[in-house]
C-alpha cells in the first residue's frame, strides 16, 4: 500500500484567511466543549442535590449527630430497714476503647501520667487491655477527683479512643461483709456479650452483675440506658447538646437481710474461715448469711488485678467460696436434736435410757462415745444436752436409719431451697436407698452409727442447718427468704407433735443454760434464755491428731445450731466454722450475734474488744493486707489467665463431691468441747477464735457456770 | 451614540458581564461569611475588597493599548519566569516546598502569574510568527519550550494543578492558533500512552494516591477519600434549596476540608442548594461566553488568541474545581474563580477579565483607528 508522505509531512498553504477560518471553527469546537461540561457539571449538581439527597442527608446527619449511650443508673439493693447494702457513688471516670486509640502506648502513657496511676495499677490496665476485645471499654479509673477528671478531659482531642465520663458508679457500703451475699459488679465479658447482645454492655461504665445478687437480678437491677445526642465536630469535639433521655434506674431489691446484723456477723467471724446464718423463726426471713472471709466487692468492679488474683489464691481459707451456700460439712452433733426427734416420732419412750461407759460393743465392734469415761445412765434429754454417742448408737439400731433419713429431709437436710443465688451445695442426707444407689453397697450397722452422729456420708451446709434448727424451733415449714415482702403463703406446720418439740427444746436449753457441753453461750440478756447444740465434726481420722491441734487443715469443724428465746423461738442461728478445732469456736460466735439481735450495745462492746487483738474490722484487715502486697510484690505479681480464673472459681464452688470417701468403718466421734479430758486447743493459725473456747474446755459436765 | 447621563467611559464596560460577575463575588462573600461562622472576618471582607481593588486593576489593564499588550509580552514572561527560578531557588534554601515570593506587603505566587502570561507570550508569538510557518515545526517547538520551561519549574514546586493550567492554556492558545489538528490528535493518543507511564513514575505519593482515591473515594473514607465523601455529602445533602443561610453542618462542623477555598463550592451549595449552584454555573455560563464572543470579534490573530485564550484559564479553573467538589475528577488545589478566599487566584483571574475587557474596547473603537 502505497502511503503519500508528502500529503503528511507538506504543511498546507496556510495564510491569514484560512488561519482565521480555522480560529473561527476551533474556538466553537472549544465553546462547546466548555458547553458540555457546563452541563454535566449541571446534571452532576442534579444527580447529588435531587437524586442523592436523601442518602447524603443521612449521611451528613450521621456525621453532625454523634448518639452515646448513658449507663442506666443500677437499682438498689436495701436491707429490711431500707439501709442500702448496694448503692450507686457519683462518679468520675475515664475508659478506654482499645481498637480507637491509635497510639495506644504514647497514649496509656499520658493516661498514667494524668491520673497519677501507680505502677501496679498500669500492669492491670494492661492486662485488661489485652485481655479486651477491642470494641468494650476498659476502665482505667473511676472515684476520680474532679482535678484529675478535667485534666483527661481537655486533652481528648489528643488521646483517640478516651472516654471520660461522669457517671454512677456501684457502692458497697459495708465492703467484704457483703461480698458473698450480693456479689459484685464488673464490665461486660466477651461471652456475656455475645450471650445478651444489650448494647448497654458495650457503654463505657456500664457494669453487669458478676456473683450474687447482681448477678441473678441482673435484668431488674439493669434498668434502661439513657441517650444523648450531641453535635460534633469532625474532630469529635462536642459542639452542643441536641437533646437527653434520661436514663431509667432500675428496680431496687429490698432484701429480709439485716444490714446491721450480716456486717456484725461477717465481722464477729474474725479470723476463722467459716459462715453465720440467722434464720426469722416466724416467716423464715434470712436476717444474715455472712461467709468470711470475703472479697470487696467495691475493690474488684475493674475487675480483678493480680495483686487481688494473688491475694485470693495464696488464701487456704478460699475467699471465693459463698461457705454459707456452697461449703459442706459433715454436721457433727448437730443432727442429734433431729434424731431424737424422729425416735419421738417413731415412739420411743424419752424416758428409755442406756447406761454409757464411753463405749457399746455391737458384735465384735466397740463403738466409742466422745467421752470415754462414759455417761453413765443416759436418757434422751441426757443424750442431747450431754451429747451421748452411746445413746444414739443404742437407739438407732433398734429405729433404724429410715426414720432419721426422713425426719433430716422434713428439716431441711440435703434440701435445695428456692432462693435468687447463683447456686448452691445441697449435700447428703445418707439412707440405705442412697447407699445402694451411688455406691452399690448394701447399708451397714456402721453406716447407722455413722449417721446418727452426723459423720459419715452425712454432709449439709450451713443453711440447711439454720433451716433445720429454725423449724425444729417453730415447728413450722418453714422456707428461707431473701426478698422482703414476698407474699407466701404463711408456713404450714411441720407436723411434728408439740410435746415433742418441747422435749427437745428444753433439751437443747440444757446444753446452754444447765449441765450441758456449751455453758459459755448463755447470752447476757436478762430473761432471753437461748437454746443450742453443739457440734464437732472430724476432718481426719484420729490417727493424724486429735483435732484440736496441728495443721489447721487437719482440726475439726466447728458447728452450733440455736434459737432463742427457747420458750418462745424468735430467731435461729447456725454458725459453721471450718477447722475450728470443735464446736468452741463456733458458739461464742452464735452467742454474740444473738446477743446483737437483743442489745446491740453490749455485742459491739464484745466485738470491738476482739477486733482490737485481730487488727481492725475484716475490711480493715483486708486493706492491711492489700497494702503488705503491695509492698512485697509491687508489679511482681504473676500475670492470671483467664483458664486460671474460672479454674479457682471452679474450685471454690465445687464442694460437693470431693468430700465424699466411701467410709469403711466407724468413725470415732471427735471430742466435745466440755470434756474434762481434753486439751486445750492451740491458737488457730490465725489468733483464737474466741477466748472462751479455751476457757469452755475445762468444763465438767453438768456444772454449767 | 445616544445621549445619557452615563458617562461615556462608564457606559462603555461590559455590564451584561460585569453585573453577573459581582453577584457572584457577593455571593462568594456570603458563603465566607457563613463559612467564617457569621462574621465578615476574616475572609468575607477581605473577599470584597479584594475584588474591588483587583476590579479596579482591571479597568486600568483595560484601558492599556494593543501596542502596550505586544510590548511588555516577552518581558513579563521572562521575568516570571525568573521569579519562579527565584522562588525554587529560596526554598532549596529554606527546605521543603516552596511556592510563595514574600514581597513584603503580599506574598506573590509567581506560578498563579504565568497562567495569564504564557497566555499572552503565545498570542505574541503567533502573531509574529509568518503565517505559512504555522503548520511547521517552527510553529510548534518554540511555543512548545515556551510552555514547558515554566511548567517544569511549577512541576517541580509540586504544584501539579497550576502546571496543568499552565498547559491547558497553552495548548488551547496553540489549538486556536491553527497547528495541524493531526498534530493534537497525535499528542493526545501520546498523552494516552504516557499518562500511565507517568502516573506510575513522575507523580509524587500523595498525588498518585489523589488520582486513586478519586477512581474510587470510598476505598479510604477517612483518608484522602475523605475530602470527596464529604464535599459530596455537603452538596447532595443540601438538596434543592439548602439548609438555608449559615446553616451549613459539613462546613460549621469541619467536615468539610477547606470550606473557604478549594470547597467553597460545596459550602455553597449546603446552604444554598441546587438553586444556587445554578446560579454559579449561570454566571460563569454568561462569563465564559462573554469571553468566547470577544475572542471572535476581536480585530486581529493577537488580540483573538489572547482572548480565548484567557477565557480557556478561566474555564480550566471553573471547569477543574467543580468536577473536584462533585467527584468528577481528583483532587487537585484548584480554588474556584471569584468565590474562593485568596488573592492570587483573584488577581490571575481578575487579570483575565481586564486582559478581555481590554480587547473589548479594542474591538468596538471604530476600525479606522485600529
Amino acid at each position: 500500500m502505497k502511503i503519500n508522505f508528502r500529503r503528511l509531512i507538506q504543511p498546507r498553504h496556510v495564510s491569514a484567511g484560512t488561519l482565521r477560518n480555522s480560529f473561527d471553527r476551533r474556538s466553537l469546537v472549544v465553546g462547546g466543549i466548555q458547553g458540555g461540561i457546563g452541563v454535566l457539571l449541571a446534571s452532576r449538581m442534579a444527580y447529588l442535590a435531587i437524586g442523592q439527597n436523601e442518602k447524603y442527608k443521612l449521611e451528613a446527619e450521621s456525621n453532625r449527630v454523634n448518639l452515646s449511650l448513658i449507663p442506666p443508673r443500677r437499682g438498689w439493693i436495701l436491707d429490711r430497714f431500707g439501709t442500702p447494702l448496694a448503692s450507686n457513688r457519683a462518679d468520675f471516670r475515664v475508659d478506654v476503647i482499645p481498637e480507637r486509640m491509635v497510639d495506644s502506648a504514647h497514649t496509656l502513657a499520658t493516661l498514667g501520667q494524668l491520673l497519677s496511676l501507680t505502677p501496679i495499677a498500669m500492669q492491670d490496665l494492661e492486662d485488661k487491655i489485652d485481655k479486651s476485645r477491642g470494641f468494650a471499654p476498659v476502665e482505667v479509673a473511676s472515684g476520680l477527683d474532679f482535678e484529675r477528671f478535667a485534666a483527661v478531659s481537655v486533652r481528648l482531642p489528643d488521646l483517640p479512643g478516651v472516654v471520660t465520663q461522669r457517671g454512677f458508679s456501684r457502692y458497697y457500703p459495708t465492703g467484704s461483709s457483703v461480698g458473698h451475699l450480693v456479689g459484685y459488679v464488673g464490665p461486660a465479658s466477651a461471652e456475656e456479650y455475645e450471650k445478651d447482645r444489650d448494647p448497654v454492655l458495650i457503654t463505657p461504665g456500664y457494669k453487669v452483675g458478676k456473683d450474687g445478687l447482681e448477678k441473678y437480678f441482673e435484668k431488674d437491677l439493669r434498668g434502661k440506658p439513657g441517650a444523648r445526642r450531641v453535635e460534633v465536630t469532625a474532630s469529635g469535639r462536642i459542639v452542643r447538646d441536641l437533646d437527653t433521655r434520661e436514663d431509667v434506674p432500675g428496680k431496687t431489691i429490698k432484701l429480709t437481710i439485716d444490714a446491721g446484723l450480716q456486717d456484725y456477723a461477717s465481722r464477729r467471724i474474725g479470723l476463722e474461715s467459716g459462715s453465720v446464718v440467722v434464720i426469722d423463726c416466724t416467716n423464715g426471713d434470712i436476717l444474715a448469711m455472712a461467709s468470711m472471709p470475703s472479697y470487696d466487692p467495691n475493690s474488684f468492679s475493674d475487675g480483678i488485678g493480680r495483686l487481688e488474683w494473688k491475694m485470693l489464691s495464696d488464701d487456704d481459707h478460699v475467699p471465693l467460696r459463698n461457705k454459707v451456700l456452697r461449703g459442706l460439712y459433715p454436721p457433727g452433733s448437730t443432727v442429734k436434736p433431729m434424731v431424737a426427734l424422729s425416735f419421738l416420732e417413731a415412739g420411743l419412750d424419752p424416758n428409755e435410757s442406756v447406761v454409757c461407759n464411753g463405749g457399746l460393743r455391737v458384735g465384735n465392734r466397740v463403738f466409742h462415745c466422745w467421752n470415754h469415761h462414759g455417761h453413765g445412765q443416759v436418757n434422751m434429754l441426757k443424750g442431747i444436752y450431754q451429747s451421748c454417742d452411746v445413746y444414739f448408737y443404742n437407739f438407732a439400731q433398734r429405729m433404724g436409719m429410715d426414720p432419721i433419713a426422713a425426719m433430716a429431709r422434713r428439716l431441711g437436710l440435703g434440701q435445695e431451697f428456692p432462693l435468687p443465688v447463683s447456686g448452691q451445695s445441697y449435700g447428703t442426707v445418707p439412707d440405705p436407698a442412697w447407699k445402694e444407689r451411688k455406691y452399690g453397697k448394701p447399708w451397714a450397722v456402721f453406716d447407722t452409727v455413722n449417721a446418727t452422729i452426723g459423720q459419715g456420708y452425712f454432709l449439709v451446709n450451713p443453711l440447711q442447718q439454720a433451716m433445720q434448727v429454725s423449724r425444729i424451733a417453730s415447728g413450722k415449714k418453714l422456707m428461707p427468704r431473701l426478698i422482703h415482702g414476698a407474699h407466701d403463703a404463711p408456713p404450714e406446720s411441720l407436723g411434728v407433735k408439740q410435746e415433742h418439740l418441747d422435749l427437745i427444746h428444753s433439751a437443747m436449753n440444757e446444753v446452754v443454760n444447765g449441765r450441758g457441753t456449751a455453758g459459755k453461750a448463755r447470752i447476757p440478756i436478762p430473761g432471753v434464755l437461748m437454746a443450742g447444740k453443739t457440734g464437732t465434726a472430724q476432718v481426719v481420722g484420729l490417727n493424724f491428731g486429735n483435732g484440736k491441734g496441728g495443721q489447721w487443715k487437719h482440726r475439726d469443724h466447728g458447728h452450733f445450731i440455736c434459737f432463742a428465746p427457747f420458750d418462745n423461738p424468735r430467731y435461729a442461728i447456725a454458725v459453721a466454722i471450718e477447722h475450728g478445732g470443735g464446736s468452741g469456736a463456733a458458739y461464742p460466735i452464735a452467742r454474740d450475734v444473738m446477743t446483737y439481735l437483743w442489745d446491740k450495745q453490749k455485742a459491739m462492746e464484745v466485738l470491738e474488744g476482739f477486733e482490737k487483738d485481730w487488727g481492725g474490722t475484716a475490711q480493715q484487715r483486708l486493706e492491711a493486707r492489700y497494702r503488705k502486697y503491695a509492698t512485697e510484690y509491687g508489679v511482681g505479681a504473676p500475670a492470671v489467665s483467664p483458664e486460671q480464673e474460672n479454674l479457682a472459681v471452679q474450685q471454690a464452688e465445687s464442694t460437693a463431691e470431693a468430700q465424699q470417701p466411701i467410709v469403711r468403718d466407724a468413725q470415732s466421734p471427735a471430742p466435745e468441747p466440755v470434756a474434762a479430758d481434753n486439751p486445750a486447743p492451740p491458737p488457730s493459725p490465725a489468733p483464737a477464735a474466741s477466748p472462751s473456747a479455751a476457757a469452755g474446755t475445762v468444763q465438767t459436765p453438768g456444772t454449767p457456770q | 451614540m445616544s445621549r445619557t447621563i452615563v458617562p461615556d467611559t462608564i457606559a462603555r464596560q461590559p455590564w451584561g458581564m460585569l453585573v453577573p460577575l459581582m453577584g457572584l463575588v457577593s455571593l462568594g462573600a456570603a458563603v465566607l461569611y457563613s463559612a467564617a461562622g457569621g462574621s465578615l472576618q476574616p475572609y468575607a471582607l477581605s473577599h470584597v475588597l479584594r475584588f474591588i481593588v483587583f476590579l479596579g486593576m482591571a479597568i486600568v489593564i483595560s484601558r492599556f493599548s494593543r501596542d502596550f499588550f505586544r510590548t511588555v509580552a516577552y518581558p513579563l514572561y521572562g521575568a516570571i519566569v525568573i521569579l519562579l527560578v527565584l522562588v525554587e531557588a529560596i526554598g532549596a534554601v529554606g527546605g521543603g516546598s516552596q511556592r510563595w515570593l514574600n514581597l513584603g506587603f503580599m506574598t506573590l505566587q509567581p506560578s498563579e502569574l504565568m497562567k495569564p502570561a504564557i497566555v499572552l507570550v503565545l498570542a505574541r508569538f503567533y502573531e509574529t510568527l509568518p503565517h505559512a510557518m504555522t503548520a511547521s515545526w517552527r510553529g510548534l517547538v518554540p511555543a512548545g519550550l515556551l510552555i514547558v520551561l515554566p511548567v517544569a519549574f511549577v512541576a517541580i514546586q509540586p504544584d501539579l494543578g497550576t502546571a496543568l493550567a499552565i498547559c491547558f492554556g497553552g495548548a488551547v492558545t496553540m489549538f486556536l492558533a491553527g497547528l495541524p489538528m493531526w498534530w493534537f490528535v497525535g499528542a493526545g493518543l501520546s498523552g494516552l500512552i504516557a499518562g500511565p507511564i507517568a502516573f506510575f513514575t513522575l507523580l509524587h505519593d500523595y498525588q498518585r494516591n489523589r488520582v486513586l482515591t478519586f477512581m474510587d473515594p470510598e476505598s479510604d473514607p477517612l483518608g484522602t477519600g475523605y475530602h470527596i465523601t464529604q464535599s459530596k455529602i455537603a452538596i447532595g445533602s443540601g438538596g434543592i434549596f439548602g439548609k438555608g443561610f449559615g446553616n451549613g453542618s459539613q462546613s460549621h462542623l469541619q467536615y468539610l476540608p477547606e470550606p473557604h477555598t478549594d470547597f467553597v463550592f460545596a459550602t455553597m451549595a449546603e446552604e444554598w442548594g441546587m438553586v444556587g449552584g445554578y446560579f454559579v454555573l449561570f454566571v460563569f455560563a454568561v462569563v465564559l461566553t462573554w469571553g468566547t464572543r470577544v475572542a471572535r470579534n476581536a480585530p486581529d490573530r493577537f488580540s483573538s488568541l489572547l482572548a480565548a485564550g484567557m477565557t480557556a484559564t478561566i474555564f480550566f479553573y471553573v471547569a477543574i474545581n467543580l468536577m473536584m467538589v462533585m467527584g468528577l475528577a481528583p483532587v487537585v488545589g484548584i480554588p474556584l474563580p471569584f468565590m474562593s478566599h485568596g488573592g492570587t487566584s483573584m488577581m490571575t483571574n481578575m487579570i483575565c477579565i481586564g486582559t478581555l475587557m481590554a480587547i473589548n474596547r479594542w474591538s468596538s473603537r471604530p476600525k479606522s483607528i485600529s
